[in-house]
């Protein structure tokens, strides 16, 4: 027999807040009370099982108006893949000019996650 | 000295200045100009990085950059004029503005209107009296956020973090992405000051602790910080014997509030909230300057950006009917009260209604975390509109809106937020006007 077990999870989801208790069963959610959205059911659901976050950071620019590009990951990435993600982002240089939205690093260690740039910056001639 | 003149001029052309330079335009001034002291336009968002703003405004979620960004292109798109690196040094009652930049040396511009949006600072450590040296390594929160999103440059390696405001919580998430440690955050309230998203997601990650209803007592260091000692403090904030401890560090940031940046208003002599520290105003944001209206954190510290913009959107068209002579003239005023459960409301005065308008929208500070709550809206003495919030905390700003119709032409009105009699399961809409 497998255990009932009685997760307490803090939505992130949004600056609301709600708390909640999710119940998994036998490995497998069935039960879940406090969420008032489908966005934070969903995040909760998967945060007791695969929890993952938005990354941001950013990342060494050559021959730019500002030395350092902001970075933000296009989906969650998996929590304990967070670090992994940030060494090899910090170990990389991009040339500008870049564009809002430019792929930084495509499906960034196989996690089917890509980082873009956050904003605009111009070169410097 | 060259001068210009102009319908409608924002300074500050962060989110606030931005929103109202487009709302103005938009509304028929014709010539629209936007003074920036910084290199770009973007204000305190181009140093946060973090993503989480825009969700109301955009249905997005989007990182600060790419939130002012999305500003930054609608101005461009404008014919709105834009001076970059001018700082504004006096704006006169009259609406005589000098500024001053390295490339055009002093200007005077002539405005029939003027939007202030010029942000807010950070408290600093002499406005909560940290007893101690002077030791290098002692930073705002905010100041750290510049020099590690934008100058590349890591404050320190071990690092305490005094308050618990939003800019301290996303800082010791980004200091621990750049492989600093960071120890803990101590919080003088019994409650934190920041967002419940951002301590699950910055510090319980990361298994930071949060000491809350705690005080850093002393900082040590000579030439550099070498650590701080902490102490638990009772209700009324007071010391508890006993209870002190050490902590090593290299880098203390405080994150202990903001506060608007009216240095030019009170040289002019603009009436001040005590409270809010913002310009007094009224529907239209309107200062009691005529002609001289306030956006954003300057006019009272928001947490959301978006409620920045929405609210920068209404001085702006209120500026341009000024200059266009259009706004009706503000009557006699009546001003707006907060009473139990509330610490502020903006706006504090109503002026004389504008014909056809439905409502009238109320930003909020609570006064203490609450539960499940009532917001009501007293006039003469009558309870004449309620709304139940789920939660009340002092970091989250409430809205409402209240009809027009329930305001009437009472004299006193008063807001207050009381203790819900039953468990509530969600927040009542907020009723938009369409
Ligand atoms: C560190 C931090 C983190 C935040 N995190 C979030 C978040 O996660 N989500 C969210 O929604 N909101 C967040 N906010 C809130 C939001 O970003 C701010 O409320 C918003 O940027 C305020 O806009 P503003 O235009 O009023 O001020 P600012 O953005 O500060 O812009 C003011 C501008 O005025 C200029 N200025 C000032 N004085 C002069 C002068 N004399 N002459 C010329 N120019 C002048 C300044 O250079 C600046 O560009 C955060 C705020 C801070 C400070
Ligand atoms: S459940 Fe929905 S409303 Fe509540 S915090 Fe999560 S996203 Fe926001």
């Amino acid at each position: 027999m497998m255990a009932r077990v009685v997760h307490a999870i803090q939505c992130i989801g949004c600056p609301i807040g709600c708390g909640g208790e999710v119940i998994v069963e036998n490995g497998s959610v069935s039960e879940m009370t406090g969420f008032t959205c489908n966005k934070g059911l969903a995040y909760a659901a998967e945060e007791v099982v695969s929890p993952k976050r938005m990354v941001t950071t950013t990342v060494r620019v050559s021959g730019g108006s500002l030395g350092l590009l902001p970075v933000v990951s296009a989906s969650p990435v998996p929590k304990e893949r967070i670090f992994d993600c940030l060494r090899l982002l910090r170990g990389m240089s991009v040339a500008a000019p870049i564009a809002e939205g430019t792929i930084v690093v495509s499906d960034a260690l196989g996690l089917g996650v890509d980082f873009r740039a956050a904003r605009d910056i111009s070169s410097v001639q | 000295m060259r001068e210009f003149s102009y319908d409608v001029v924002t300074i500050g052309g962060g989110p606030a200045g931005m929103a109202a330079a487009l709302a103005a335009r938009e509304a028929g001034a014709a010539r629209v100009l936007i003074i920036e002291r910084d290199r770009e336009l973007g204000g305190i968002l181009q140093q946060c990085i973090h993503n989480g703003f825009g969700l109301r405004r955009f249905e997005e979620e989007l990182t600060g950059p790419g939130y002012a960004h999305r500003y930054i292109d609608m101005v461009r798109a404008s014919d709105i004029d834009v001076w970059l690196d001018t700082t504004v040094l006096a704006a006169e009652p009259d609406g005589v503005i000098t500024s001053v930049s390295p490339h055009a040396g002093m200007t005077i511009v002539k405005a029939k209107s003027v939007v202030y949006a010029m942000g807010c600072r950070e408290r600093t450590r002499g406005a909560i009296r940290t007893p101690g040296s002077r030791p290098a390594g002692v930073f705002t929160a905010g100041a750290a956020q510049r020099m590690v999103n934008m100058e590349g440059y890591l404050p320190g390696k071990e690092v305490v973090i005094v308050g618990s405001g939003d800019i301290g919580l996303i800082m010791a998430r980004r200091m621990t992405f750049e492989g600093a440690k960071v120890k803990a955050v101590f919080e003088i309230m019994p409650y934190s000051n920041g967002l419940t998203r951002n301590i699950v997601q910055c510090l319980e990650d990361f298994g930071i602790p949060l000491y809350l209803g705690h005080s850093v007592t002393a900082i040590h260091g000579k030439d550099r910080v070498t650590g701080v000692t902490v102490a638990q403090v009772n209700d009324r904030l007071e010391v508890i014997d006993g209870t002190a401890f050490d902590i090593a560090c290299d880098c203390v940031l405080l994150s202990v509030g903001l506060i608007p940046e009216n240095e030019l208003g009170r040289a002019a002599g603009l009436a001040l909230d005590p409270i809010t520290g913002g310009a007094l105003a009224d529907q239209f944001r309107q200062t009691a300057t005529p002609g001289f209206f306030a956006a954003g954190n300057v006019l009272h510290v928001h947490d959301l950006v978006d409620w920045v913009s929405e609210e920068a959107a209404i001085a702006g068209r209120s500026a341009a009917r000024h200059a266009q002579g259009e706004l009706p003239l503000s009557g006699s005023q009546r001003s707006v009260a907060v009473g139990e459960g509330l610490r502020t409301v903006v706006p504090q005065r109503l002026s004389a209604f504008e014909q056809g308008k439905m409502s009238v929208r109320f930003y909020f500070r609570a006064a203490k975390p609450m539960g499940a709550s009532l917001l009501q809206f007293w006039a003469d003495g009558v309870l004449a509109f309620e709304r139940k919030l789920r939660v009340v905390k002092p970091s989250e700003m409430i809205v409402a809106d209240i009809p027009v119709r329930k305001i009437g032409d009472a004299a006193t009105l008063e807001f207050r937020v009381l203790p819900a009699p039953e468990k509530i399961e969600a927040d009542d809409e907020i009723e938009e006007e369409a």
